[in-house]
């Protein structure tokens, strides 16, 4: 589209953009509270979003608190992201049964749920953890057609962060905090003394079909510039930075860095960082059988090149030290990804700093091996 | 047809929940009964029949005498020998016995001291035979067992991994409460195959399933005491149900020094 298409709605036709979207055959997914986190499930209304909530984000820790408005968007990502419907932890490739000598393939991988997904809520450097994977398991030789399946048709509510947590560094990564492609509507909550409004920009032919169904009117020069200025607010939030000045070639030059041996004292090799990434893609295939024999399956689950199993070869496993399995996973999201598929692995979501029990920061670790300074000023770097 | 496995279930000392594992998988157990005869289970039948047997199931640790020589007959007629479950595997909760004077414990607990014979320390089955599977757990959980038969049955790999717990928490989706809420949690270091069950009900990880294939119980340590935990009460949370696993035992250990 050459020309932004705007609109500006009340806060309250959010509810009316859920109704559209079941309405038009969308199960709506997007942010809501469990758990003491922000995770995503199913939207049935308006007041399932996390309805004036926050999150206060760190290394290795996360809180809820409560805000003193009905914001409905003011906070940035929890521990999951849409790969939980894109690329789902547990996939059921083919089952079969036995026939005699021989066997019989009894169904293909399980389909995509039935209706399509409508994600409401998926910030910038999420539509960019969303390419990426497109980029992986679409763009590449072999297509994945799970992923396929359940990709496309999705509508896709895009949010501007209007503010950002401690951990994000998507700034440093060119992924945020504006949404600027990949989406059908993106919405930029703007909150005031007397007003709760949302700009919504349209992002696709079905996103303008969508807003038209909704009460809107037209967006004025001035909320277009309150609209800028409340995503200014989450730009100029972000204190962590990652600089990527030539990181392909100085993580590939320092394999040998003594950096590794430190972080390996604190890496629990538990995974987690792999978990809640949005790019990492690896599965592992289990074959189960019942105890008959007469019934076998075949899955595909979540696999993480944290564990030992991740590169077990004849005689055992390739990296079998934490030192090499946190800088094969690091090594591969910030370099060796440029090689692989043209871009970084990494789109500046924080999740693997959160998310990290022990707090162990991507950010700082780089910033290590470049030998500069702890890169993020004054934040927490984990427990050194 | 070849002829069915014949399996055999010991018990040595041990509460009798991994064995009821066994007998608590009705749906399984059926089709377990076909496909093998459980010809010696003193826990559920009176038929004991004579070995060698095709697969030994062994519960318990080690803590007399007479165990520590039963074992040994035990291993010389199970072609495969199979521990289940924490005692089995790392000594079980008994093996608290092993930093205390056990002596001690026998003239304040008994009334007749002298008809008590009891070894020093409770050691697990692989202290003292080889053991060709480990299947841990406390207790065992039934799906890993019925998945280990049946993978024997298969010739296949059981799919068993060594992996944190960590990982079933996030398949499952359950919100990580280490980071979440600030609770201590020994997922991080403690192997997979409950489903990450206490995590899902807001309880930090107990441990029961031993030592994940590569845990830093240093690192999560020194995040316990950031969370408030003082170096006994993280001491105690690895003197559990696999209080002598090496690498619980060092970490407890360790805080004890500290």
């Amino acid at each position: 589209m050459a020309e932004k298409t705007q609109a500006i709605v009340e806060a309250g036709q959010i509810e009316r953009l859920i109704e559209v979207l079941h309405s038009r055959g969308y199960e709506v997914v997007g942010p809501t509270v469990r758990d003491k986190a922000i995770v995503y499930d199913r939207l049935e209304r308006l007041a399932d979003l996390p309805v004036g909530w926050t999150d206060e984000q760190e290394a290795g820790s996360y809180r809820l608190k409560r805000r003193e408005d009905g914001a409905l968007f003011c906070y940035v990502v929890g521990p999951q992201s849409w790969k939980k419907y894109l690329h789902p932890a547990d996939v059921r490739l083919f089952s079969a049964q036995r026939q005699g000598e021989t066997f019989r393939i009894l169904s293909n991988p399980d389909p995509p749920p039935p209706g399509r997904h409508a994600f409401l809520g998926v910030r910038a450097c999420e539509l960019a953890a969303i390419a990426v994977q497109d980029r992986v398991l679409l763009h590449d030789r072999y297509r994945d057609p799970i992923y396929q399946g359940r990709r496309e048709g999705i509508f896709i509510v895009a949010v501007n962060c209007t503010q950002s947590a401690a951990t994000c560094f998507c700034t440093s990564m060119g992924t945020g905090p504006q949404a600027h492609a990949g989406f059908d509507l993106a919405l930029t909550e703007l909150l005031g003394p007397d007003h709760h409004r949302i700009l919504i920009e349209v992002g696709s032919e079905v996103g303008a079909e969508v807003l038209a169904e909704l009460e809107h009117f037209q967006a004025s020069d001035d909320v277009e510039r309150e609209a800028e200025t409340a995503v200014g607010r989450a730009r100029s939030q972000i204190q962590r930075r990652m600089d990527t000045t030539g990181i392909r070639d100085l993580l590939y030059s320092n394999v040998d860095h003594p950096r590794w041996d430190d972080v390996a004292q604190r890496c629990l090799t538990c995974a987690n960082c792999t978990m809640v990434c949005p790019t990492c893609f690896c599965t592992t295939v289990e074959d189960v059988s019942d105890v008959t024999g007469d019934h076998a399956e075949r899955w595909r689950r979540w696999d993480s090149c944290f564990t030992q199993s991740f590169s077990y070869i004849h005689g055992g496993s390739v990296r079998s030290s934490a030192k090499s399995r946190y800088r094969q996973w690091m090594t591969h999201k910030l370099a060796s990804w440029i090689d692989q598929f043209g871009s970084s692995g990494c789109v500046g979501c924080g999740r693997c700093i959160t998310w990290c029990p022990v707090g162990i920061d991507i950010t700082a670790e780089v910033g290590a091996i470049r030998g500069a300074t702890a890169s993020a000023g004054e934040n927490d770097h984990g427990n050194t | 047809m070849k002829d069915k496995p014949r399996i055999a279930v010991f018990k040595f000392a041990s509460c009798d929940g991994c064995q009821l594992s066994l007998l608590d998988a009705e749906d399984e157990l059926l089709g377990v009964a076909e496909a093998v005869d459980i010809v010696y289970f003193p826990e559920a039948s009176r038929t004991m029949l004579k070995g060698p047997y095709d697969i030994g199931l062994v519960e318990g640790s080690i803590t007399t005498h007479h165990d520590a020589g039963r074992i040994q007959q035990v291993r010389r007629q199970c072609r495969t020998l199979i521990t289940i479950g924490a005692c089995a595997t790392a000594g079980g909760i008994q093996a608290l016995r092993n930093w205390k004077d056990v002596d001690e414990f026998v003239r304040v607990v008994y009334a007749t001291p002298q008809y008590i014979s009891t070894l020093k320390m409770s050691t697990p089955i692989a202290e003292h035979v080889p053991v060709d599977f480990e299947l841990r757990g406390c207790p065992i959980n039934k799906h890993q067992l019925i998945e280990l038969i049946t993978a024997m049955l298969a010739g296949r790999k059981p799919n068993i991994p060594a992996y944190s717990v960590c990982i079933e928490c996030k398949r499952r989706g359950t919100v990580c409460i280490v980071v979440a809420r600030g609770v201590a949690c020994l997922g991080p270091v403690t192997q997979a195959g409950c489903g990450a069950l206490c995590p899902s009900f807001d309880r930090g990880c107990y441990g029961c399933y031993g030592p994940m294939e590569s845990p830093n119980t240093g690192s999560l340590t020194n995040q316990f005491r950031i969370l408030g935990q003082s170096d006994q009460q993280i001491s105690q949370s690895f003197r559990s149900y696999n209080a002598w696993a090496w690498q619980f035992r060092k970490a407890s250990e360790e805080c004890e020094r500290a």
